[in-house]
């Protein structure tokens, strides 16, 4: 009798609360994702595919619905992946690609033969050109994302790092890494 | 009245559900990184803590003690709060994805928190009316989430300063903890009548 | 006379050592071998180079252009042709070079046809122009064109117009001398920014640290009946920083967010500004020239008026310096920086060269942790938490630096000057600072390519979209023709052939429609298509066409004629 009116007190219990679920979900319904909107934002937005995905946005919704890691991203660098876990709460993890220093791309005027294959290629329109007339490429709005490469026929594009000048120079980090004594002559750091 | 300000002062302080019971360590740890998160945690658990206990108490008093079913408590109360935290889940995600998602898979958790289910047993078990009850959910909540949110200040200036290779991560958040229960010891006596 | 003085929070007393360099009347400096004239020597866009290699330039001869309204004219500083318009080292901590004009002299320092300004003549918006064009901008630092100051906030009435003749920074004496034998000039400047402005009140603050300039000031502007105010402040660094000298004179507190303090009714000029500005207006003299302290670990410490474009290492000769001099300070000792190539030129916002030594300037110790005693808070000028900021500018968290206003620090180095431990603080400031101005910089391109990349797609869409339309709109043009023929054709054919025909389904027909309209638009190509090449040929190479044509001729090789495909395909099975 008892072990009856256990059961049957439970049983009231989880029905009870079953409805009030069911209620719930129904009303408290989720459409839609704002988080991939964030992730994007986060992103360099070079469009270059080297996470794999076609374009940082897919990247983004991959990286939302969980599917990837977040440390695929080379032009993001460490940066980009230190933002994303600050905003997703996951792991700091190293690149899996290398860190490369930001580069532009150069057409080689002498070389071109102007057959707009980069000019599909390029992600941003940032190549100038037509058929059979010079492409050149705006250095300005080159993200460096290395996809106009493969498709030149003659290889007349090649990358070149962006030189330091006035404009772009930055303040170093003032901490200097601490030597043993043994390997430096002298123990004094950078004031 | 003063006896709900001792139960109060009692759950908050003196026998502080983190550092002095040491349950609900895991979310503790968890979600501690950031500032943030920590509001967000101490939000969830003290809506789920209060609602818990109280309906705990009401399913305890109404349902079980009559029929002599007290063996029923553990299965009842962690229905109960199944459905609370299945509740609050839905809420979160409707109300701020962001947190759902940096709350992540310590949202669901907070189900088999063994401070959510420990706090509804001690009360039942100190034998607290209904108001008491409350009180007492309430005040563990409140415990919880202000512990939740110091510790997480401190981690995030633990980040900027120049930690020891190998105590970075978990284990200066350990020894942080640690010192912070032992600070907590010096509430002890705090709650005792005269 | 001013009611009170005010008090700025913090600020420090470091020894002021200036009687090194105040003992003596100002020099003129000898004319350089050389002088590299940097054309961007202000806040603003860079001037545009007028000359090139070869040309001959005269004393005071324009150079450079301006670029837009931030920004002056560039002049010539003596006589002599020009060398090169090349990159040379400028005088920045980095190292780096820039556009420069090299100008060899040719000894005679010959001058330009110039001559005052006609005051009476000219409106507010005319003394702008003429003193942009005579490349006068702010001597005391930044160096920001000063027309673009001379305007007050529409809806904000000048209140005070001050004068910044405090120089509290040690080592430095410039201005001080320039007040004590120039003043008369430095007068009628103020008069001229006077009349621009129409302040209410005119105040010439001096640090009390300078008496012969305060007399000789005041009795300058006695002498030229003028109402303005000289008061000294007391000497405590940074009171020459703007928006400290504009607390103790007015009481006023600009907020950091500010960056034009006419906003508030206030405006600072420095005194050698003031001087600059009457020699153009009142001479038509072009700003080629300022006063130079030369100082430190030297001989013969004292001020000279150099020409712009002087490469340093020339010109602190002139003070003899001692031979353990190991490098140049330009600046003063708490805001100046440590030359990385001692033959960069002094530009327009140089006020010092101090040549250091390891005696004088000791090496600093090594940088130990933070003890976080407060000194550093006590000290800032602006009210600043100089120790939070370090902690999150190490952490390189800038978000949290920000947070703390780290723009409102003006790097004037009391906190460091304090601090117990050693820490170099202004450098963590500085590198945050240009590290969150590069991620501005950085997250403005990605934002912008973006925009691009989806604009690109949009295209892209548009273009398939435009193409399907048009390929459709033929095919019913061709559906449309096709049934027309077929019906001029029925009344010839069976009539059983009808039925069929009209029984075919409508998209087939536009299908076939397309293609015929396709090989159509082809077969018209093909008929009308010239090759290209052949409208200029050389006799020769037209007798090798002829020769080619007629061996094809022999070898019966005829090109197909272009009605032969389309029957050929037309019988392919559909």
């Amino acid at each position: 009798m008892d072990i009856l009116l256990a059961i049957a007190i439970m049983a009231l219990g989880a029905v009870v609360l079953g409805a009030a679920l069911g209620f719930a979900s129904i009303k408290f319904k989720v459409e839609g994702d704002p988080l991939v909107e964030k992730i994007d934002a986060i992103l360099p937005q070079t469009q270059c595919g080297q996470c794999g995905f076609p374009g940082c946005k897919p990247y983004a919704e991959a990286i939302a619905k969980g599917e990837v890691d977040i440390n695929l991203c080379p032009p993001g660098g460490m940066e980009g992946v230190q933002r994303l876990a600050d905003l997703l709460g996951r792991e700091v993890k190293p690149l899996e690609a290398e860190e490369k220093p930001k580069q532009v791309a150069r057409i080689d005027e002498n070389t071109c033969i102007g057959c707009t294959l980069c000019i599909q290629a390029c992600p941003v329109d940032a190549i100038v050109g037509a058929a059979k007339q010079m492409h050149t490429i705006i250095a300005l709005q080159c993200t460096g994302c290395e996809l106009c490469l493969p498709p030149c026929p003659v290889e007349c594009i090649h990358m070149e790092v962006i030189p330091e000048t006035l404009e772009n120079w930055k303040w170093k980090y003032p901490v200097v890494a601490i030597q043993p004594v043994a390997a430096r002559p002298s123990a004094k750091e950078a004031a | 009245m003063s006896n709900y300000i001792f139960i109060l002062v009692g759950a908050v302080l003196v026998n502080n559900i983190v550092l002095v019971k040491m349950l609900g360590l895991c979310p503790f740890m968890g979600v501690s990184k950031k500032l943030e998160t920590a509001y967000g945690m101490g939000a969830a658990t003290t809506f789920v803590l209060t609602t818990a206990t109280g309906a705990s108490y009401i399913i305890d008093h109404f349902l079980l003690m009559p029929f002599g079913l007290e063996y029923l408590r553990t299965l009842s109360f962690i229905v109960t709060i199944a459905a609370v935290v299945q509740l609050t889940e839905m809420v979160i995600a409707k109300t701020s994805p962001t947190l759902q998602q940096t709350l992540g898979i310590y949202l669901p958790l907070i189900t088999t928190n063994c401070a959510v289910l420990g706090v509804p047993l001690l009360n039942v078990s100190n034998g607290n009316n209904f108001v008491e009850s409350l009180l007492f959910g309430a005040g563990s909540a409140v415990g919880f989430s202000g512990v939740l949110i110091l510790f997480a200040a401190i981690r995030e200036r633990i980040e900027g300063a120049d930690v020891p290779t190998h105590f970075r991560g978990s284990a200066i958040a350990m020894v942080t903890a640690g010192l912070m229960a032992l600070a907590f010891m010096g509430f002890a006596g705090l709650d005792k009548y005269q | 006379m001013l009611a009170k003085l005010f008090k700025f929070y913090g600020g420090v007393k470091p020894p002021s050592n200036k009687t090194l360099s105040n003992q003596q009347p100002i020099r003129p400096a000898p004319l350089p071998s050389c002088l590299v004239v940097p054309l961007h020597q202000h806040i603003g866009g860079t001037p545009r180079p007028l000359v090139q290699a070869g040309d001959p330039v005269l004393k005071g001869q324009k150079i450079g252009e301006a670029d837009g309204w931030i920004s002056a004219a560039v002049h010539a500083p003596t006589s002599g042709t020009v060398v090169e318009v090349a990159m040379h080292v400028r005088p920045h901590v980095s190292g780096l070079e820039s556009l420069c004009v090299v100008i060899e002299p040719d000894g005679k320092d010959e001058w330009i046809a110039h001559g005052p300004a006609d005051r009476a003549a000219m409106s507010p918006a005319d003394i702008c122009q003429f003193l942009q064009e005579h490349g006068i901008v702010g001597l005391g630092g930044a160096g920001f064109p000063t027309h673009g100051k001379l305007k007050a906030t529409p809806g904000v009435p000048m209140a005070e117009l001050i004068i910044n003749a405090a120089e509290c920074e040690p080592y430095i004496t410039c201005d001080d001398l320039l007040m004590r034998e120039r003043a008369d000039d430095v007068v009628r400047g103020i008069a001229v920014f006077r009349d621009m402005l129409q302040p209410t009140q005119v105040i010439i603050g001096v640090e009390d640290n300078k008496p012969e300039a305060i007399a000789a000031m005041q009795k300058a502007v006695e002498a030229q009946g003028e109402a303005f105010a000289v008061v000294p402040v007391p000497t405590l660094y940074p009171a020459g920083g703007a928006k400290q000298l504009i607390r103790v004179l007015t009481g006023k507190e600009v907020p950091g967010a500010m960056r034009s303090t006419a906003d508030m009714g206030v405006q600072v000029f420095n005194v050698g500004t003031a001087y600059a500005a009457w020699r153009a207006i009142g001479h038509g003299e072009p700003l080629i020239s300022r006063i130079v302290t030369l100082t430190g670990n030297v001989r013969g410490a004292g001020n000279v008026e150099a020409l712009i474009g002087t490469p340093m290492d020339e010109l602190l000769q002139l003070a003899e310096p001692n031979p353990d001099t190991d490098g140049i300070i330009m600046g003063g000792p708490m805001m100046g920086f440590l030359v990385p190539n001692e033959h960069a030129p002094i530009v327009k916002t140089s006020n010092c060269l101090i040549a250091h030594s390891e005696r004088l300037f000791p090496p600093k110790a090594p940088e130990m942790p933070c003890i976080r005693c407060g000194a550093c808070a006590r000290a800032c000028p602006h009210e600043l938490q100089p120790f939070e900021l370090y902690w999150h500018a190490r952490a390189k968290d800038f978000g949290k630096t920000q947070q703390y206003h780290i723009f409102d620090c003006i790097e004037c180095g009391c906190c460091s000057f304090v601090c117990p431990s050693r820490i170099p603080l202004v450098q963590y400031f500085r590198f945050a600072k240009s590290e969150i101005w590069a991620r501005e910089k950085e997250k403005k391109a990605a934002d912008e390519a973006k925009q691009r990349f989806e604009f690109k797609q949009f295209r892209e869409e548009r273009e398939k979209a435009e193409k399907a339309e048009k390929l459709a709109k033929a095919a019913a043009a061709q559906a449309a023709k096709k049934a027309a023929e077929a019906a001029a054709a029925a009344s010839e054919a069976p009539a059983t052939e009808q039925p069929a025909e009209a029984a075919l389904d409508p998209a087939e027909a536009a299908k076939k429609a397309a293609i015929a309209a396709a090989m159509a638009r082809a077969k018209a190509q093909r008929e009308a298509a010239q090759p290209k090449n052949t409208d200029e040929l050389t006799p020769e190479q037209a007798r090798e066409m002829a020769e080619i044509e007629a061996r094809r001729q022999q070898a019966g090789i005829v090109p197909e004629p272009a009605d032969a495909q389309p029957a050929t395909t037309e019988t392919k099975p559909e």
